[in-house]
């Protein structure tokens, strides 16, 4: 009888960010991160796809309204990440590296509180068009 | 004989804010809104640079591309990628970091070392997939 659908709402918001561990020496931060490092900050258009999956609600005909969805991540995702300094201005990288992988995984770890725990949520972030990380992995 | 405009595509990644020191923070916060944040924010930029000229009898093309490509990453990509653009880039010093003054400088940096035989004709700069200048040079 399980009638799984997935939903995806596509989002965006524009941030600096920089690589660095400062655990690592400076020569350690060029090696592996490159000019991902540069002290000053560079940025993204960071394009963020909710896939959310479920049985569709034989009285509304959804798995979830995407408006809803829309709203969630704007409040508790877009509004504290857009225009911001991702390792600066959000607590989360105060002591994680913002990498992809590490934004796909603080925002998966907001949004899904938020989400009836009968639908299933995945994450979808590209940093650049041709840059993009899943989480969870499927 | 027939005229041609060739256009390359390049992209650079890149932090910047708008914000104009001769007035207060709020003046700068009223007008710039969101992206005056004093921690930067950022960009994929994308830069669509276009040529024109009469294709050379030999060749068949009005100029060869990669050289094109490369005359763009030595003069513009590598000065601008990853960089603070309004920390980091000489050509952007005390000026406004709007893309119509970054568009303006990458055309002065670009137009002393466009190849012979043709004239550069516009640059166009993409901020964002909904934003994005041209400039002909006038």
């Amino acid at each position: 009888m399980a009638n799984k659908v997935a939903v995806y709402r596509k989002e965006h918001f524009n941030a600096a960010h920089r690589l660095h561990n400062p655990s690592l020496s400076q020569d350690e931060n060029d090696r592996l991160f490159g000019k991902c490092n540069l002290p000053n900050y560079h940025g993204h258009n960071y394009e963020l796809i909710l896939k959310v999956t479920g049985e569709v609600d034989p009285i509304t005909g959804y798995v979830m309204d995407t408006k809803l969805l829309s709203d969630l991540v704007n409040e508790h995702v877009i509004s504290k990440f857009d225009h911001r300094n991702l390792n600066l201005d959000v607590p989360a990288f105060k002591q994680l590296n913002p990498t992809a992988e590490n934004i796909a995984i603080v925002i998966f770890n907001i949004l899904r509180p938020l989400l009836s725990e009968q639908l299933d949520l995945q994450v979808r972030l590209y940093e650049t068009p041709r840059n993009f990380v899943e989480y969870p992995a499927s | 004989m027939a005229i041609f405009y060739l256009t390359r595509k390049e992209h650079f990644n890149a932090a910047h804010k708008l914000f104009n020191p001769a007035w207060s923070s709020e003046k700068n916060e009223e007008v710039f809104g969101k992206c005056a944040n004093e921690n930067w924010h950022g960009h994929n930029f994308e830069l669509y640079v276009t040529v024109k000229g009469e294709p050379n009898p030999d060749t068949g093309f009005i100029v060869d591309a990669k050289l094109l490509s490369s005359i763009i990453k030595l003069h513009v990509v590598d000065i601008l990628d990853h960089r603070n653009l309004n920390l980091d880039v000489p050509f952007m010093k005390d000026k406004l970091c709007s893309i119509e003054n970054l568009v303006y400088g990458i055309w002065n940096e670009l137009h002393p070392h466009i190849p012979k035989g043709v004239s550069l004709h516009c640059i166009k700069l993409v901020e964002t997939p909904r934003i994005f200048v041209e400039y002909y040079g006038e």
